[in-house]
């Protein structure tokens, strides 16, 4: 269907001389010589709009928070006890406030962020959000391709798990937070179910359980989702190599290793990666749910609480937030060897 | 989809029941498939489950966890928009003046950009996807700062506009890859048959592509759509505290039912009240949604 499947290589430069033939040029080599044709204009055209809105509406905004990162903020000077009205240029102190969790002293100089500030929960937060991505994303993973392998093989019921997997999608996280709040409530529907397996006293209000809490309601509600995506992949497998190893006398753990696994993980990885992405900036469960507290704050749940007082520091810290994300993505990409980039050209040209 | 549905069931298990194709006696294949489905059905419809079961349960009974619906009652709905302590139907409003605002934006620039993608050889291509991808990639709070500061001078903060424009930096690049991957899918032949019968490249977009692509962008939208619907974290600080715009995802979270109440069962009806139109745009569309989430790949 898309970058999700391996698609036969195409032969491009056999297309693109076509193409030439069509547009009236001559077949002739050479980048400059396609720009020159009418489709090279039009392309521009075309792919201007959207190259400028994102260049205003994500590029401009990025430029100017990693510029106001560099700027202080306005407050009191601690050292002379004058209001300083902000701005100036700050050098890397924003960043050490964060990632040194250095705060101003009275009297001029820094120390150690007293405990309760957003700062001095920085590190704790890398934690917890790097924590919840690997232990969701993992839970997700496993869960999905058990969910997906189930589908795959169910020949009674598709339409309905179908209709059914997509729910939990399709609920809003800040409606689904909400959800699980009622069922974690005290007495609720979480202890009650809880109690059916011996455990009870459930303080979901402690560190650990409410950690838990929104692994468990991350989880509940991207599994389904990660399902489709590896399902798209299984279908993709043609089912006369499972035949044909079947015939060799590979058993069902085999056939999973050798052949499912290897051929289905193009989409696992590209699955996993967005996944992994979108868990690393999650904001709306645990804002909502806990509202970052006991030990469950994000990245982003600092950045927007530090929004209201200091935006030159709050850019910093998104920033620092972003580099984050994205040198994780990055290992993410190296390490599964992933494709992630739509691959448009390469097929449909027939 | 369609091929595997006949395909005898053979192949292999992740730590999950192993069946074969049935052969004499117990039909353990069968049973397995049953299994296998209510698991899945349990896992997703449970919790939804519950908020329905809430929805419509009297608010003193908020902690009773009878797993059936009792002491019904629909007082939670009309709580949700009476508008003395929430102002939650003018929060729905909101959500579809902002949600087709941005879809349309989105789907207007972004198809052209698809098309140039999937059909033209031009510099720079794979330069500008990556670009468009990275946009994507920066997490919403890389951007909501400095939005934050610019809206603030620019009185934009609590207004419409400054909780469409933002949301345009997901949208965007969701259309133009779901759109990219429709359009390289799309059968090549009749474009090329139109581009020798001396239609220009835009001609054949405009008289070919557009008209056989309709359900895609159907398609695209709704994924848009509901992308926008559900959006919490730029809406939540840009709508400053300003009711009249906060979108439903906004006015769920702030939901309230005076101090020192948790009105659990009036949220749950609120939430039902945010859910339902999705469910059945879910339902209807449900095979459209999934090709177009595989196809654009990009996330939930």
């Amino acid at each position: 269907m898309s970058h999700m499947q391996s698609v036969p290589e195409f032969d491009q430069q056999t297309a693109l001389a076509k193409e030439a033939e069509l547009a009236g040029v001559p077949p002739e080599p050479g980048k400059r010589k396609k720009i020159a044709t009418g489709e090279g204009r039009l392309a521009f055209f075309l792919v201007t709009p959207t190259v400028i809105l994102l260049a205003l509406i994500v590029g401009y905004p990025i430029v100017r928070a990693i510029i106001s990162s560099f700027q202080k903020d306005p407050g009191l000077n601690p050292a002379t006890g004058f209001f300083n009205q902000g701005g100036q240029f700050a050098g890397f102190e924003n960043y050490k406030h964060w990632l040194l969790e250095q705060c101003p002293k009275p009297g001029g100089g820094t120390a150690k962020c007293p405990p309760g500030s957003l700062a001095s929960q920085f590190w704790a937060s890398v934690g917890f959000t790097l924590g919840v991505t690997i232990v969701a994303v993992a839970l997700e993973t496993v869960l999905g391709m058990i969910m997906a392998l189930m589908m795959h093989k169910a020949f009674k019921g598709r339409g309905v798990i179908r209709a059914a997997i997509l729910i939990p999608w399709a609920i809003p996280t800040a409606v689904s937070a909400k959800l699980w709040q009622v069922i974690y409530a005290p007495d609720g529907l979480a202890d009650k179910v809880a109690g059916w397996f011996g455990i009870s006293n459930i303080q979901w209000n402690e560190k650990w359980p409410a950690r838990f809490a929104i692994v468990f309601t991350d989880t509940w509600k991207t599994t389904p989702f990660m399902a489709l995506l590896i399902l798209a992949g299984l279908q993709g497998i043609p089912d006369e190599l499972y035949e044909s190893a079947k015939v060799d006398g590979a058993s069902a753990w085999q056939r999973f290793w050798r052949i499912t696994l290897p051929l289905v993980k193009p989409a696992l990885a590209v699955a996993l990666i967005f996944r992994s992405l979108d868990t690393l900036r999650m904001f709306d469960l645990p804002y909502i749910l806990t509202g970052g507290a006991n030990g469950t704050a994000t990245l982003s749940i600092l950045v927007v609480k530090q929004i209201q007082s200091g935006q030159n520091s709050a850019s910093a810290l998104s920033t620092i937030t972003f580099i984050f994300i994205f040198a994780c993505a990055f290992l993410l990409v190296k390490a599964l060897g992933a494709s992630i980039m739509p691959k448009p050209a390469a097929k449909g040209r027939k | 989809m369609t091929s595997s549905v006949q395909a005898p069931p053979t192949t292999t298990g992740g730590g999950e029941v192993v069946f074969e194709q049935p052969k004499r006696g117990f039909p353990w294949s069968t049973v397995g498939s049953y299994a296998s489905l209510v698991i899945i059905l349990v896992w997703c419809l449970a919790p939804f489950y519950w908020m329905v079961v809430m929805a419509f349960r009297k608010p003193e009974y908020a902690l009773d966890t009878t797993l059936y619906p009792n002491h019904l009652t629909l007082s939670n709905f009309k709580y949700a928009f009476n508008t003395t302590n929430n102002q939650f139907g003018r929060a729905l409003v909101n959500g579809v003046i902002i949600g087709v605002a941005v879809t349309a934006l989105a789907m207007a620039v972004g198809v052209f950009a698809a098309y140039a993608m999937a059909r033209l050889e031009f510099r720079f291509k794979y330069l500008i996807l990556g670009a468009v991808l990275a946009a994507s990639m920066f997490p919403g709070v890389a951007i909501l700062t400095p939005l934050f500061q610019l809206f603030s001078n620019w009185g934009w903060l609590g207004t419409y506009q400054g909780l469409i424009v933002p949301q345009v930096s997901g949208a965007l690049p969701l259309a133009v890859f779901i759109l990219t991957s429709f359009f390289t899918d799309m059968p090549w032949e009749l474009e090329q048959a139109a581009r020798v019968d001396g239609a220009t490249p835009g001609q054949a977009f405009r008289l070919v592509i557009l008209p056989l692509a309709a359900p895609a962008l159907f398609t695209c939208a709704i994924l848009i759509f509901l992308g926008v619907w559900n959006e919490f974290l730029l809406s939540n600080t840009l709508y400053n505290g300003n009711n009249n715009v906060a979108p439903p995802t906004v006015a769920l979270a702030k939901f309230t039912a005076g101090p020192h109440v948790i009105p659990y069962t009036q949220t749950m009806a609120a939430g039902l009240i945010i859910v339902i139109p999705l469910v059945i745009v879910v339902l209807l569309c449900q095979r459209r949604i999934v090709s177009g989430l595989t196809a654009g790949g990009v996330k939930g």
